[in-house]
């Protein structure tokens, strides 16, 4: 469906150079070890590199810029839209405000990536590896720096074999620098997302940031370094798990960077005014190869090594239109229909399929639950820990005291008042050490965001109970306001 | 060894050694293993410098950065106290101890504090919750010997029961059969009445007979109503809370050979800060009057 007839292509019809290159895993050569091959990627034109550029300048622009946006939330709470504040245990999304027992809202939010990835990958194979992955990014830019200041690929392989002049070590340690500025710049911009950033900012020039930032900036300094600049690829085929779980997630339906090879083959070099027939579209020039940052031969077909970038399609378009052939030759196809065309059947795709549509309804599902979770998400909390030593204590009169720790969980930012009282099985009578109760209620007070913990008594008159442990409900009621907690527990006495 | 001998198959030397007609090939050690090996040595000679290393007769080789474990545990211990000081300063600043029981904040230092102190010094005797135990007076109940308020929490922290301090809390419980100043009937007696006022069944005519006794013999420290008597640290014998057993044998026996549990005085073992804290720990047990 992407093979679109590009008939303005014909009209410029000329010679195409072969490059010289060869796949780095080409199964001529596979060994069980192998060196690793340098990879000189060459700059190709295109809608592909463009989306490119387009995609990398938005996902590190959300990067970089993300933690300077400001949120206001309040007198004593912090402004920046993003936030996670380890030391005091809150994360800070927008209007979200999750505390550390609710973490499964992150839980849910990995889920829900994660399976937005499958659908993608279902539909559009590994777009992700190709325009989303920090490594493809990183290694993108990385490239980019390379060749401004080395140039493109011929001059890089040719620098590469050069003897080491002056010009060299200064292009050299001019790349190195640039590569480190990059690195740092990545750190750094990590850490804002765990401190306020326009005070945290100067504080790292100055020497006087949290060690924890600068061991975080020295971190992702070095991975960037050198997973961006020499690792590379190596990244991608060795280090990653997913192209190994992507492959079980794509189908013969899925859309993929494919060679035709109905069309291509039988391939060749051709010459200006030689004639198509009983040939394939593929002249062989090898533009495929030279462009590829991963350094495979996509005519191989479909392979591990392959980050679906679609800068092979960028490069084969601009020698198709050159030859004055129909443009892609290599594109985005699926594995049915090259089969289907080669059957002589037509081509086909479908976006509804039985395996998108068990993504898309689980995808649903689960942000459903946690936006209803958002929604009805309750401003206080409490949690109630029995005295365990002593189980129980007898007063002098026969009465027999529990003690409870009450800890009350106030989410909302501004303090508010909250009455204690005890129901159960029996008439329990409720007391505290250091605060007067009213009608056998305690009202205490709890800051803004702040947890209050008030250590309470249950006292029993002599012969009220007559089982070994009675219920006891323990409810805490917002003052003024609708909310309350209600926490069921036992009250013990001494077995007879 | 005639030369070097080499591996056909693989071309490579081998040691020369053989076991039953199988050699040895001698593979050098992996590159990157020699290179971890030649940085961790080099490593060393640094670490020599920098750090403490070689002992030497008196005392060792300190390395240029004086690096010290002993001080960094002290300083860190310091940098805990300094963290602590304003708080603990206000502990002893306050005018009342019950001032630091209507601050929430002060109070749940003083509680945290007093917890792991308590925990530390008190709860081989008294309890992890104060329960107490036969003999050990139960903290978090609402029977106290010597009072249950805040300040008399605190004395008996400073100066202890029978302690060996000059300002301890003393009280004497004779041992009436044992130093023969009453007989063994009018010992079961006076138990028959002390029955009697803390509610039990009890031999009725004995306990006349017994109350008699109990008004010549006890009422100075009980009380004729044998209540008791906080100032002078005599238990209330008509509750049901006994620190040695309010069983019949229980009672006899304490009143035979006497009682007297000891208790330290704390002053120069916890700082006066330390002692606060636990008075507010021990209070907010369930029984502070």
């Amino acid at each position: 469906m992407l093979n679109k007839d590009v008939s303005a292509g014909r009209v410029s019809a000329g010679v195409v150079e072969k490059v010289d290159v060869a796949a780095v895993n080409s199964a001529a050569s596979r060994t069980l070890y192998k060196a690793r091959e340098p990879i000189y990627p060459k700059l190709v034109h295109g809608k592909f590199r463009a989306l490119k550029w387009a995609l990398l300048s938005l996902t590190l622009g959300v990067y970089y810029l993300l933690p300077w946006i400001r949120w206001p939330r309040g007198v004593g709470e912090p402004d920046q839209a993003v936030l996670v504040d380890f030391p005091g245990r809150r994360f800070y999304f927008f209007f979200i405000e999750i505390w550390p027992d609710e973490l499964y809202y992150l839980t849910g939010l990995l889920i829900l990536a994660a399976l937005a990835l499958f659908l993608a990958t279902a539909l559009f194979g590994r777009v992700w590896c190709g325009y989303a992955c920090p490594q493809t990014v990183w290694t993108d830019l990385y490239i980019a720096v390379e060749r401004l200041v080395e140039g493109d690929r011929n001059k890089r392989i040719k620098l590469a074999k050069a003897p080491w002049t002056s010009a060299k070590i200064a292009k050299k340690t001019i790349k190195h620098a640039l590569w480190l500025v990059i690195a740092a710049a990545t750190g750094g911009a990590w850490v804002f997302y765990f401190h306020d950033a326009p005070s945290v900012f100067p504080q790292i020039f100055r020497g006087e940031a949290p060690g924890s930032a600068y061991l975080f900036i020295g971190i992702l300094t070095l991975t960037t370094y050198i997973l961006a600049g020499s690792m590379r690829e190596q990244v991608c085929t060795y280090m990653c798990p997913w192209p190994r779980i992507q492959a079980a997630l794509t189908d013969s339906e899925t859309l993929q960077v494919t060679y035709k090879f109905d069309r291509g083959e039988p391939r060749g070099s051709h010459k200006k005014g030689q004639s198509w027939d009983g040939r394939g579209d593929c002249v062989d020039c090898f533009a495929c190869v030279a462009a590829c940052p991963m350094g495979i031969d996509i005519r191989d077909g479909a392979q591990l090594e392959c980050i679906n970038c679609a800068l092979c399609i960028d490069a084969c378009d601009d020698t198709m239109k050159k030859v004055g052939r129909p443009l892609g030759l290599i594109g985005y196809d699926t594995d049915m229909n090259l089969r289907r065309r080669q059957a002589g059947e037509k081509e086909k795709f479908r976006l509804i399929r039985t395996r998108t549509i068990l993504y898309s309804a689980l995808i649903a599902a689960v942000g459903l639950l946690i936006l209803s979770g958002l929604a009805s998400r309750a401003t206080m909390d409490v949690s109630v820990i029995r005295d365990r030593t002593p189980p129980f204590v007898t007063l002098s009169d026969g009465s027999i005291r529990n003690a409870y720790t009450v800890k009350i969980v106030n989410k909302a930012n501004s303090a508010r008042d909250f009455v204690i009282r005890l129901e159960g099985s029996s008439a329990y009578h409720l007391t505290t050490v250091g605060a007067e109760t009213h009608d056998n209620t305690l009202t205490v007070t709890a800051d803004g965001d702040a947890v209050r913990s008030v250590r309470i008594f249950a006292t029993l008159a002599p012969g009220e109970l007559s089982r070994a442990s009675g219920d006891i409900r323990i409810i805490v009621e917002e003052v003024g306001g609708g909310e309350s907690v209600v926490n069921k527990t036992a009250f013990m006495k001494e077995r007879r | 060894m005639a030369g070097k001998e080499i591996d056909a198959p693989t071309g490579i030397e081998t040691t020369g050694h053989s076991w039953d007609g199988i050699k040895e090939l001698n593979n050098p050690l992996p590159r990157w293993w020699l290179t971890v090996f030649y940085i961790s040595i080099v490593w060393s000679f640094a670490y020599w410098i920098f750090m403490p290393s070689w002992p030497g007769i008196s005392g060792h080789l300190k390395g240029t950065r004086n690096h010290s474990e002993r001080a960094n545990v002290e300083r860190a211990v310091a940098d805990l106290e300094s963290m602590r000081a304003d708080q603990m300063k206000r502990l002893l600043t306050v005018g009342s101890v019950s001032e630091i029981e209507s601050d929430p904040d002060l109070q749940l230092f003083a509680l945290t504090a007093g917890k792991s102190i308590f925990g530390d010094n008190c709860a081989t005797c008294h309890g992890a919750g104060g329960q107490g135990n036969v003999g050990y007076p139960n903290l978090a109940d609402d029977d106290w010997l010597w009072g249950g308020t805040l300040s008399d929490i605190q004395t008996t922290i400073h100066y202890g029961i029978r302690s060996d301090h000059p300002e301890a809390r003393i009280n004497q419980m004779m041992g009436y059969g044992e130093t023969g100043a009453l007989s063994g009937d009018q010992i079961s007696d006076v138990v028959e009445h002390v029955m009697t006022i803390s509610g039990r069944d009890a031999d009725a005519a004995a306990a006349a007979r017994g109350a008699e006794v109990f008004a010549v013999q006890c009422v100075s420290c009980h009380g004729p109503d044998g209540k008791g008597m906080k100032a002078l640290g005599a238990p209330n014998l008509t509750d049901g809370i006994w620190l040695y057993g309010g069983e019949r044998q229980d009672i006899q026996k304490s009143l035979y050979f006497g009682r007297s549990g000891v208790m330290p005085a704390w002053t120069g073992r916890l700082s006066e800060e330390q002692m606060t804290a636990l008075a507010v720990y021990v209070h907010s047990l369930g029984g502070g009057e």
